[in-house]
């Protein structure tokens, strides 16, 4: 028990570092409010390392710590809609065994924004936003594709470890 | 990667694709109001054809919206991340200016727009 939640801080550290860096080098994408969500890195990751219910904490976690040192009441709602919705579509989706840490990834990537989407239209009462859909799932699937690819690295590279050895 | 993602991928453009056609044929007529809502409640309403510079203030803060040769923008703003000002013009009923932070929404429609929001639905449903 006090391994598994030493293990949990540490990577919701990780997380936060991650999600920090992106707050000083905004990997833009040309669109406003796009990033490239580096912290879903140890998310997805964690899928595939550890209990679902381990990677659904370290995620929250990181939302609250990072809603409350660098955000407002409105982001920390937009991003655990985002973090929430992502979180369950890669978890099915890992589960269906389809689909490579990519495939996961970009799923992920466009079901946050999804979810960021949706909670801006019940906050802001505008359905017109849903423009900006098609925008979003386009961003979703570069930066879900690139977070992928290199989580899928990690994944292949930490799994030739000893199952308990990596942490 | 695999076969599955790439189908995955396909399918998820492909559905980009089809809704921003939808999009563009649901609202293609030419706008010519504009409407701001604040924190999901109609705020005002304002012809396009006029040349405007007015300043929406609340206890969240304040944003300036022009409006100039039939185009729309906020052109200064005290939220935190600015990302209404980097929006830039707007034009047409499918775009929108959004300011999260302060809740504020800058549209532009036209007058028949109720007609075109019912066929959007009909679509969409």
């Amino acid at each position: 028990m006090a391994k598994r939640v030493a293990r949990m801080g540490i990577l919701t550290a990780l997380a936060m570092v991650f999600s920090y860096v992106e707050v000083l080098i905004p990997f833009s994408f040309g669109i406003p409010g796009v990033k490239l969500g580096v912290a879903n890195l140890v998310v997805l990751t964690g899928l595939y390392l550890l209990q679902p219910q381990e990677v659904f904490l370290i995620s929250l976690v990181r939302i609250l710590l990072m809603g409350v040192l660098f955000g407002n009441a409105a982001s920390l709602f937009y991003s655990i809609a985002g973090g929430t919705l992502s979180f369950c579509v890669m978890l099915i989706s890992k589960k269906s065994g389809w689909f490579s840490a990519i495939g996961v990834s970009a799923a992920g990537g466009v079901s946050h924004n999804l979810g960021q989407l949706i909670a801006a239209m019940v906050v802001l009462g505008s359905k017109k936003i849903g423009y900006y859909f098609p925008v979003l799932i386009l961003a979703g699937i570069v930066t879900g594709v690139l977070i992928g690819i290199v989580s899928d690295r990690i994944v292949k590279t930490l799994g030739k470890l000893e199952p308990d050895g990596i942490f | 990667m695999n076969r599955r993602d790439g189908i995955l991928i396909t399918i998820l453009l492909l559905t980009a694709g089809i809704l921003y056609m939808i999009f563009s044929y649901a609202d293609g007529q030419d706008a010519d109001r504009v409407v701001v809502t604040l924190d999901g409640e109609l705020y005002g309403v304002y012809p396009l054809s006029e040349n405007k510079v007015f300043t929406v203030e609340t206890d969240r803060g304040y944003n300036v919206i022009v409006i100039e040769d039939k185009q729309v923008y906020i052109k200064e703003a005290d939220c935190p991340d600015g990302y209404c000002m980097k929006q830039g013009k707007i034009r047409t009923g499918q775009e929108s200016l959004v300011c999260l932070p302060h809740r504020l929404v800058v549209e532009v429609e036209s007058t028949s727009e109720t007609e075109g929001q019912e066929k959007l639905d009909a679509v969409t449903h």
